[in-house]
């Protein structure tokens, strides 16, 4: 059985009066270890299906597995809350404490976990996402990819098997974006740590193992990476932005340039000279 | 504008003021007050003003930056000294013109009031000031728990003010934003009637609390999504401890409370 | 001269006393398309609200069109009228009950009267590109995220300011609304002759639409120029750790392999038809 098994899963919010559900129809599977990414423009659905991953919300039809235990099962809410790690978009609005460390122990607090582990594990993941010696600053001073990738840390030191990121870069800027991708591929690449990344900038889902595309609720392609971005044109029309280095490639080919699939413009510029 | 407010700030220092039981600070504090209300005598405001000052050095936090912490309230401190100078009689008439009068009596309350204000703001002060904010609720959750047997929800009171520590800086830099952005379209903070004056922060209020509301739902769900449930089976990064020296310090404070209270 | 900036130092008063800008020296005219692109804490946000009086530099002198702002206290609102400024996430700043009521705000503060703010309300929603009778009733706080940043943008085009500011006006807009803004920030340079600056971390936004690029570093100026000049100096905004824009990438790294392309195009079609050309001709 793989990690996270979605399967015909609908989900319509309660105050919504529109007929058309949030999600429909949704069945997926991510195996354990995987860097999945959902991308999607605004409205299409993936913000709703990362909350379903972690019991936020749960679905109004069809069922999903976490690690095998069912979602729908209340006894087992706070076990898949512990697995299924969430980070949020706003790096203003998911720090608890006024202090970073105080901050990552949040999660391990409310576990229960003896004081001395908490600190253990706090240092730790500090550490994994490159802040360590930060324990002492107050959030507020930091930047908005520091105050994400502490985000990270409070989740981290869970111990989750999967962490579940919600848009974490859509504000930030260049270089907070850089040093949140980076600590989120190491934490995959290196820990082993299942991820399912959820954004709407392309670029992010060039490393991905597993590619999701999301429009108005349903998953309009699955795939590889490369397999997604040579569908340029389809992308467009949902209002997703597509990588520059793919774009021209796309504009070559149909020049009759025979050019492979690539993804970034490394490849792009090996693929010309 | 908004970033001057002192009350409430913890400077960190490695003294042993900021080294004591945040439990044993609130208790201390607490003592001194009570007893900061016996005193009739301005010999007792001298003591306890030359003991603040003592606290003060120990706490290595400069003279200057306590004292700045005053200002917002001067302005109450002067209402109050005038209140009392202008009507409270008693004593001799020290000056008069037509119905207005100043007493010796007026002039001596006054000042008597003022003094105790100043000391009383400056203890509770130093008691953030050398507290980080955490170690504080903590401290206060502690002292309440006692009564979680009669419903009060200790441990959620105390997650409160952790969160509502967390976000003053944050929101208050909001405020300054929005402030800027409705001046920039033209907006009048400054001048006009007391009516003209509130009306005219509506466009600033409005955004905040909007804002404040969208942050509150944003951290419920997150606070839900790392395991939050309330205090029930929470264990705590950093448990309060009990050293010899809290001890000391207590006994000390309770000796000096009382003897200057007898004296 | 519109802006005119003489040896501006600004310090922030708090208990850090960061140095926010240093000795700034800046001329802007009427008509410039400004583009400014630095790290965040370069000193970007605090140098634009120079420009209408919402920060007083610690020292030197800012004027705009000819009069000194920085020492009488008295004009600052007069300043304000002719430089409006979009802050980031402008919608943030949305309270009134309608539409309308929102966008009325600035001209209201200017003492207009009430029939020629709904003349202005009207014009400026639609150079936005929102329909005035289907949305002036709505609710500001129940449009997408995407028109309620329109409605904040209108609420500083209403004030008919000389000169827009844009603080990073499209963080967090999807392609498509992108596309509208800078559709927008042409027509209003181009048709409408406004003076623009235009703070954004996308080069690619700054390389199609500025007509000079500012590059700011620890409060300093450190690069002014035309923008083909500036992005050809690949090395020296890589030392500052600022990106170029994609497709110049592209372009620079094809012309080190050997590939001979123009690289001073911005454009990926007219790009991307210059890599076509030089592979036909290799």
């Amino acid at each position: 059985m793989s990690l996270i098994e979605i399967s015909g899963v609908d989900f319509l919010y309660g105050n919504d009066n529109s007929d058309r559900p949030a999600l429909q129809n949704i069945n997926l599977q991510i195996e354990a270890g995987d860097f999945a990414v959902i991308i999607g423009s605004n409205g299409s659905g993936k913000s709703t299906l990362a909350k379903l991953l972690n019991v936020l919300l749960t679905p109004s039809q069809g069922e999903i597995f976490v690690a095998g235990l069912d979602t729908t099962n209340p006894d087992n809410t706070w076990k898949i809350r512990q697995r299924v790690g969430m980070v949020f978009q706003n790096p203003d609005n998911q720090l608890v404490a006024s202090m970073v460390e105080d901050d990552v122990a949040f999660g391990p607090e409310n576990l229960g976990i003896p004081t001395q582990e908490i600190r253990n594990r706090v240092d730790k993941a500090l550490e994994m996402v490159g802040m360590a010696g930060f324990q002492k600053f107050a959030p507020h001073k930091l930047s908005g990819g520091q105050k994400q990738r502490v985000a990270i840390a409070g989740v981290i030191a869970m111990e989750p098997d999967c962490i579940v990121l919600d848009e974490p870069t859509a504000m930030l800027d260049p270089q907070g974006r850089k040093e949140v991708m980076e600590t989120v591929q190491y934490l995959n690449k290196e820990k082993g740590i299942t991820v399912v990344h959820i954004t709407h900038f392309m670029e992010e889902a060039v490393n991905a193992d597993q590619v999701i595309v999301m429009n108005q609720g349903q998953i309009l392609h699955k795939g590889s990476p490369k397999s997604i971005f040579r569908l340029v044109e389809q992308l467009k029309d949902v209002n997703l932005d597509i990588p520059v280095a793919v774009e021209v490639a796309e504009y070559l080919r149909q020049e009759n340039i025979d050019i492979p699939d690539i993804l970034s413009i490394d490849e792009l510029v090996d693929a010309l000279c | 504008m908004l970033k001057d407010i002192t009350i409430g700030q913890y400077i960190a220092r490695d003294s042993i003021i900021h080294a004591l039981d945040a439990r044993i600070k609130i208790m201390i504090t607490t003592i001194l007050i009570i007893a900061l209300f016996t005193i009739d005598t301005f010999t007792g405001f001298g003591f306890f003003a030359a003991f603040v000052l003592v606290v003060v050095l120990l706490s290595k936090i400069s003279v200057k930056k306590v004292l700045k912490g005053l200002k917002p309230i001067l302005i109450l401190v002067l209402f109050t000294l005038f209140i009392h100078i202008f009507l409270t009689k008693g004593g001799e008439v020290l000056w008069s013109w037509r119905f207005i009068s100043i007493e010796s009596e007026g002039v001596y309350t006054g000042f008597f009031m003022v003094s105790r204000i100043f000391i009383l703001i400056l203890f509770t002060s130093l008691l953030t000031l050398t507290t980080s904010p955490l170690q504080l609720t903590d401290g206060i959750e502690y002292i309440l728990s006692p009564l979680k047997r009669f419903g009060v929800p200790a441990s959620e009171l105390s997650m409160m003010m952790t969160i509502a520590l967390r976000f003053i800086p944050t929101l208050l830099e909001e405020a300054d934003k929005i402030m800027k952005a409705q001046q920039a379209r033209g907006a009048d903070f400054e001048s006009g009637n007391l009516i003209q004056r509130a009306k005219s922060l509506i466009p600033l209020l409005v955004p905040l609390f909007i804002s404040a509301f969208r942050r509150a739902d944003d951290l419920a769900l997150a606070m839900e999504s790392r395991c939050y449930r309330g205090g029930e089976g929470r264990t705590r990064l950093h448990e309060l401890e009990f050293r010899y020296y809290d001890f000391i310090a207590l006994i000390i404070i309770i000796i000096l409370a009382v003897a200057v209270s007898f004296y | 001269m519109l802006i005119e900036l003489n040896e501006v130092s600004h310090v922030y008063q708090d208990e850090n006393n960061v140095k926010a800008l240093k000795n700034i020296n800046l001329e802007i005219s009427r008509g410039e398309f400004i583009g400014i692109v630095g790290h965040t804490g370069s000193g970007k946000s605090t140098l634009v609200q120079l420009f209408n009086g919402l920060i007083i530099p610690s020292s030197g002198t800012v004027k705009v069109n000819g009069k000194n702002i920085t020492n009488e206290k008295s004009n600052l609102k007069e300043t304000r009228r002719h430089v409006g400024l979009v802050f980031q996430y402008p919608e943030h700043q949305l309270f009134e009950e309608t539409v309308f009521q929102d966008i009325a705000f600035g001209p209201k503060n200017l003492g207009l009267k009430k029939d020629e703010i709904r003349e202005r309300v009207e014009e400026v929603m639609g150079l936005v590109g929102l329909d005035y009778d289907e949305f002036k009733d709505r609710s500001p706080f129940n449009l997408s995220g995407g028109q309620q940043r329109k409605v904040a943008i209108a609420g500083v085009l209403a004030l008919k300011p000389d000169v827009l500011v844009l603080d990073e006006p499209s963080a967090g807009l999807d392609p498509q609304g992108r596309k509208q803004l800078a559709e927008l920030l042409k027509y209003l340079y181009q048709e409408l002759e406004m003076t623009i600056i235009l703070i954004s971390h996308r080069m690619e936004e700054i390389a199609e639409l500025a007509s000079r690029v500012i590059v700011m570093h620890q409060g300093e100026i450190v690069i002014d120029d035309h923008p083909i000049e500036v992005f050809s100096r690949e090395q020296k905004l890589h030392k500052l750790s600022l990106d170029l824009p994609q497709i110049t990438e592209i372009l620079h790294r094809l012309e080190e392999r050997g590939l001979k392309v123009n690289t001073n195009l911005f454009s990926i079609s007219e790009a991307s038809a210059e890599i076509l050309k030089a592979l036909r001709s290799k």
